[in-house]
């Protein structure tokens, strides 16, 4: 198991006995994705990349792992990873709705 | 190090940071690094501002707001808690922004190195106030538009050179200090690495682009941090033993700062003879270092 933030189930409203008396709490607790922030969605074209792991390490949001999946969950967008790949392999794709 | 060497962990994930965010990679890489055992204080500003949304917490491992001005004695007192537990494998770490680290916070700092302390402070240099609107800070580079220093017709941006942190840290006669960018990350990973095993307080201060303050695409955060390194602009170095060293040394002739000074809408303004004046500055300082730094 590696050791990440994880989503949890957060239910719709809290009562005042679920916050903390003061200002602390369990680490790696999420409770959003932030996903609708996106326009585009890199899309990685296997045949072409070579494993060199750039993207994954260049990542501001850490959403491409080591074996390069990408978690469009948390993704932005921000299009470093197409940007920073040698063999260009990540294209930028236009987010439909 | 590299990408193969890190772990598959991520301690630094979900937070809000814009796209694009060089200094949420600066923290995301550092804890990578650190990993689990790294105790992590922020002051104010966008890495706590994005970190910190109860009930989103976006730091696996420990992890604390503390006040502005205090960045390093809160490290200085985890340390020393930590330490009265009888822990014996872990970091105190801090991550500040530059106004956190050169105005706000440059007291606490200053007494943290001169007790030697064993933390490790790292300043992301966004080189402006980001989380309040782009204010200008003592790491605002000179000729930087910022909400408090516009580009007018007689005064173009910011008229003071960028605070010298990295031999501030340095004139302590600090354990370890460095700089890096977000732009060669092997190099920051090294750094970090280093310090992790370095008894007594250590300082990296890691160029860490906003395209938000910068005026810059959200793809475009790497390259400028790679630009700011191969113009000659920003020397990746390291000070230790009372000695400096370039760790990875800029090509010379250095790419021309004219190209990274263009992809930038806070430097849009800038006169040839305002780019001319900074390339001059920039000569004096590397005669300074290869003197320095290399005895020739
Ligand atoms: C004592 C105090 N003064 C002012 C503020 C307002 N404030 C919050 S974040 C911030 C900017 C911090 O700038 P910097 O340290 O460069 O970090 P950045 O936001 O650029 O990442 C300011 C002025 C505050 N939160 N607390
Ligand atoms: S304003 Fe700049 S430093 Fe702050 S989160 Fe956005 S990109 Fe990062
Ligand atoms: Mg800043």
């Amino acid at each position: 198991m590696i050791i990440k933030p994880t989503l949890r189930d957060r239910p719709g409203a809290w009562a005042l006995s679920d916050y903390p008396e003061g200002t602390y709490w369990e680490a790696g607790y999420l409770t959003q994705k932030n996903a609708g922030w996106r326009s585009e969605r890199p899309v990685i074209d296997k045949e072409k990349c070579t494993g060199c792991l750039q993207c994954y390490l260049y990542c501001p949001d850490g959403t491409i792992d080591s074996d390069l999946n990408i978690d469009c969950d948390f993704c932005k967008g921000c299009g470093i990873c197409a940007k920073i790949c040698r063999v260009s392999a990540i294209r930028m794709e236009g987010e439909t709705r | 190090m590299n990408a193969r060497e890190l772990t598959k962990d991520e301690y630094f994930f979900g937070h809000k940071a814009c796209a694009g965010c060089g200094g949420a990679l600066a923290v995301r890489i550092a804890m990578k690094v650190l990993g689990k055992n790294a105790y992590a204080a922020l002051p104010a500003g966008c890495m706590s501002a994005v970190g910190f949304n109860f009930p989103q917490l976006c730091f696996a491992n420990n992890a604390i707001i503390s006040t502005f001005a205090g960045t390093a004695s809160m490290l200085t007192g985890i340390e020393a808690g930590l330490r009265a537990q009888g822990a014996t494998d872990f970091t105190a770490v801090g991550f500040a922004g530059d106004g956190g680290t050169a105005d706000i916070g440059i007291q606490a700092l200053s007494g943290a190195i001169d007790r030697g302390d064993d933390i490790l402070y790292i300043c992301y240099d966004n080189e402006a106030y980001m989380n309040t609107g782009v204010q200008k800070s003592g790491l605002s580079p000179f000729g930087a538009k910022t909400t408090t220093t516009p580009a007018g017709e007689r005064i173009r941006g910011n008229i003071r050179p960028k605070k010298r942190m990295f031999e501030i840290a340095a004139a302590h006669g600090i354990a370890y200090a460095a700089t890096a960018s977000v732009g060669y990350l092997n190099d920051y990973m090294d750094k970090i690495a280093k310090a992790k095993t370095i008894r007594g307080t250590k300082y990296i201060h890691v160029i860490a682009p906003c395209p938000v303050g910068w005026g810059t695409r959200t793809d475009e955060t790497i390259e400028l941090a790679r630009d700011i390194a191969d113009t000659g602009l920003w020397p990746l170095a390291e000070y230790e033993n009372g000695v400096f060293r370039l760790t990875k040394r800029a090509r010379e002739p250095f790419a021309d700062p004219q190209n990274y000074f263009k992809k930038q809408s806070r430097f849009r303004h800038l006169t040839a003879g305002d780019i001319a004046a900074i390339t001059a500055d920039r000569d004096l300082n590397w005669e300074k270092i290869k003197k320095e730094y290399e005895g020739s």
